[in-house]
């Protein structure tokens, strides 16, 4: 026998787009272009509805048209399951771009009696290709040929054929296969589909399910190996792919504003960064959720968009509550500029919420995203799991520089819960702490700066004050007894204030006593100064006197003298 | 168990793709069990899917050479070149008239 030179292959395998979200991502093209893939799973796995997909996505987004071949639903069963996504196959049947047909394969309406072939089903195919000018094929599930025919081996045949057939054709092809208990396909179709393989699985674990895809095989082509999670929502499909973890994201040096003046100027005077993962992590009660709010609010105003995640509150009461502390979400709200989704966290796994984030965000474009708390997420996931799962979620928001700020709930008492925080803070750029400060009777909340990566910031406590204005951040007292907020601080400024004034009080009478002193100090000086005055005189008139004497004694004796040498001194000889 | 007694008028659709030797073989094959056990009360209509692929739907039509009985009701289907009489006329619901010694006991 000849040995068939294998042609080694120079360039990637030319690759069709599904327009399966997700999909195309993690086989970084879709499917092989002229070939055959096989999609295998379990019951309920999802198989028929992502080929269903394949095969709408292909007629409206690439406008090629496409044939359903169906073994098992009849074409009514087919439509009415169609129906619960939102994928109009009516429509595009109608526009030619979709072909629907029912091929029955019932054993006991079947006699063999010789030989035979399955050109009636070639047949068919070809006139429903030729009939819309098809690019795209699904056989759903074709294996039901090997159970409604009684000759294995002419159908395995006549698959081998049919193959090919659509590899001449160039028809792009989905083969969905039933999962088998040894192998991928209970039929062993893996065998003639070699060139790409696509395994479905759907578990459930605590309770909460889970969908996976794994790619098993793809010849000629790069993939990765790891199960990808992904999630059937009314829109179709949707599967997670595993974001690149480069941690080489563009980053902004824009900052905007949190919403609360005095929070700005604690951030280095302008508020975060535009793209940074911001954590605030609280004591309950403690008004996360107002801090949450004030950003989205500040966000609107700028004409920015904002989702709101809440996994405690509906849409009503928050913006009810948010109303009583003066903050008018409803406006936003109104505007299209905050969208608020609450469920609660428990509905789904862990990556189902990050896949449905992921939607939402691609749906709306927001700039601000608020998770209102992600500590909800330990009651779905391992603490493991859900720094993971936020990692992602961090990620894909810093690709798109979304600006995120999440709400932990701490408990003094529940220190796994403090821990986790602070495995989660690493993954944040900034880190605020919402704190109750219990003194004298009272129960205030103060709020500090605990890290804000990339700018100078204020390292104070402050006292949080919730008003029907809305937030306060207020200078806190500190004090011989320590940090001081609330009533106390109150009646602590006011005995200051108290202080002070008799200080002042006493301080004037200082200094009056000081002005007086100076004033009988000035009057003993002059009147030291004049009494000098008047000695200065008396005794400079004495001298004078003494001098007159003086002068009168010299003259005196000068005449005294010129009298006894009467020739006096005569012109000498 | 009733038989089917040939009197009432039969319906065959014997489906094939072109003249093709199993077409031919399966063509010749229903002549004669036709001739032999329903004695001119039949009508046989051979379509030929490569001209008329669009009748193959109706009838669900997958293996060729099929035969599909559509009288009497109810619908029968046969596949192969009818070269295996006895299924044939299994599949047809009909004994032959000539083979009537063996009582269906039991």
């Amino acid at each position: 026998m000849a040995k068939v030179p294998v042609k080694p292959i120079h360039h990637m395998l030319e690759k069709v787009q599904t327009g399966i979200r997700g999909f195309d991502e993690i086989t970084q093209g879709g499917i092989p272009k002229g070939r055959t893939t096989l999609v295998c799973g379990g019951p309920g796995t999802g198989k028929t509805m992502m080929a269903l997909e394949f095969l709408v996505r292909g007629a409206k987004e690439f406008k090629e048209p496409g044939v359903f071949f169906s073994f098992e639903e009849s074409v009514k069963e087919l439509r009415e399951n169609a129906a619960s996504l939102d994928f109009d196959v009516d429509e595009l049947c109608k526009s030619k771009l979709l072909l629907i047909d029912y091929i029955k394969v019932e054993r006991d309406e079947i006699e063999e009696t010789g030989e035979y072939d399955l050109e009636g089903m070639f047949i068919r195919l070809d006139h429903a290709i030729n009939t819309i000018g098809a690019k795209r094929v699904v056989l759903d599930t074709i294996e039901s040929l090997f159970a409604g025919l009684p000759n294995a081996a002419i159908v395995r045949a006549e698959l081998r054929r049919l193959f090919r057939w659509l590899k001449d054709k160039g028809m792009t092809t989905i083969v969905t296969g039933e999962r088998g208990n040894e192998t991928l396909t209970r039929e062993g179709l893996e065998e003639y589909v070699s060139d790409c393989v696509i395994s479905l699985d759907h578990r459930i674990s605590e309770q909460v399910s889970t969908r996976r895809m794994r790619i098993v095989k793809y010849r000629g082509s790069k993939h990765g190996t790891n199960e990808y999670p992904f999630m059937i929502s009314d829109h179709g499909f949707m599967v997670l792919p595993i974001t690149s973890m480069g941690l080489d994201h563009k980053v902004s040096t824009e900052r905007i504003s949190t919403g609360i003046p005095r929070l700005d100027a604690m951030l280095g005077g302008k508020g975060y960064y535009r793209g940074s993962f911001i954590l605030l992590s609280g004591t309950a009660g403690t008004g996360k959720t107002s801090v949450g709010a004030k950003f989205a609010e500040s966000a609107g105003s700028r004409g920015e968009r904002s989702l709101y995640y809440s996994f405690e509150e509906s849409q009503s009461q928050i913006i009810r509550n948010m109303a009583s502390i003066g903050i008018n979400l409803k406006r936003w709200l109104d505007k299209g500029l905050l969208h608020i989704h609450s469920q609660r966290s428990t509905l789904y796994g862990l990556e189902h919420h990050l896949m449905h984030m992921q939607h939402l965000i691609h749906e709306m474009n927001p700039s601000i995203v608020i998770v209102d708390p992600i500590s909800n997420f330990y009651e779905v996931g391992t603490p493991k799991d859900v720094k993971l799962m936020l990692s992602r979620l961090n990620d894909m928001l810093k690709s798109k520089g979304i600006t995120a700020l999440l709400t932990c709930l701490t408990s003094p008492s529940n220190s796994s819960l403090e821990s986790t925080t602070i495995e989660i803070s690493s993954l944040s750029d900034t880190w605020l702490l919402l704190r109750d400060i219990e003194l004298d009777g009272d129960r205030n909340r103060a709020m500090y700066i605990l890290k804000s990566r990339g700018m100078a910031h204020s390292n104070q406590i402050r006292e949080f004050v919730l008003t029907s204005r809305g937030i306060d951040l207020l200078d806190v007292y500190v004090g011989p007894e320590g940090v001081l907020t609330g009533s106390s601080r109150i009646n602590r400024e006011a005995s200051e204030a108290e202080f002070q004034s008799s200080l002042k009080k006493k301080i004037e009478y200082l200094r009056m006593n000081l002005e007086k002193r100076r004033g009988i100090l000035d009057a003993e000086i002059a009147k030291i100064r004049s009494e000098f005055e008047i000695e200065k005189q008396k005794i400079t008139d004495l001298i004078h006197e003494e001098e007159m004497k003086l002068k009168a004694l010299a003259s005196t004796r000068r005449a005294m003298a010129s009298s006894r040498k009467a020739d006096g001194p005569k012109k000498a000889r | 168990m009733k038989k089917q007694k040939p009197g009432k008028s039969w319906e065959l659709r014997l489906y094939v793709a072109g003249q093709t030797p199993k077409s031919i073989l399966a063509f010749a094959n229903l002549k004669k069990i036709c001739e032999e056990h329903l004695a001119g009360e039949y009508t046989i209509e051979v379509i030929d899917l490569l001209e008329n692929p669009q009748l193959a739907a109706g009838d669900q039509i997958l293996a060729i050479p099929t035969l599909v009985r559509k009288l009497p009701q109810p619908i029968k289907k046969i596949i192969g070149d009818l070269s295996n009489t006895e299924r044939v006329l299994v599949g047809l619901d009909l004994r032959p008239s000539d083979v009537n010694e063996s009582a269906v006991g039991s």
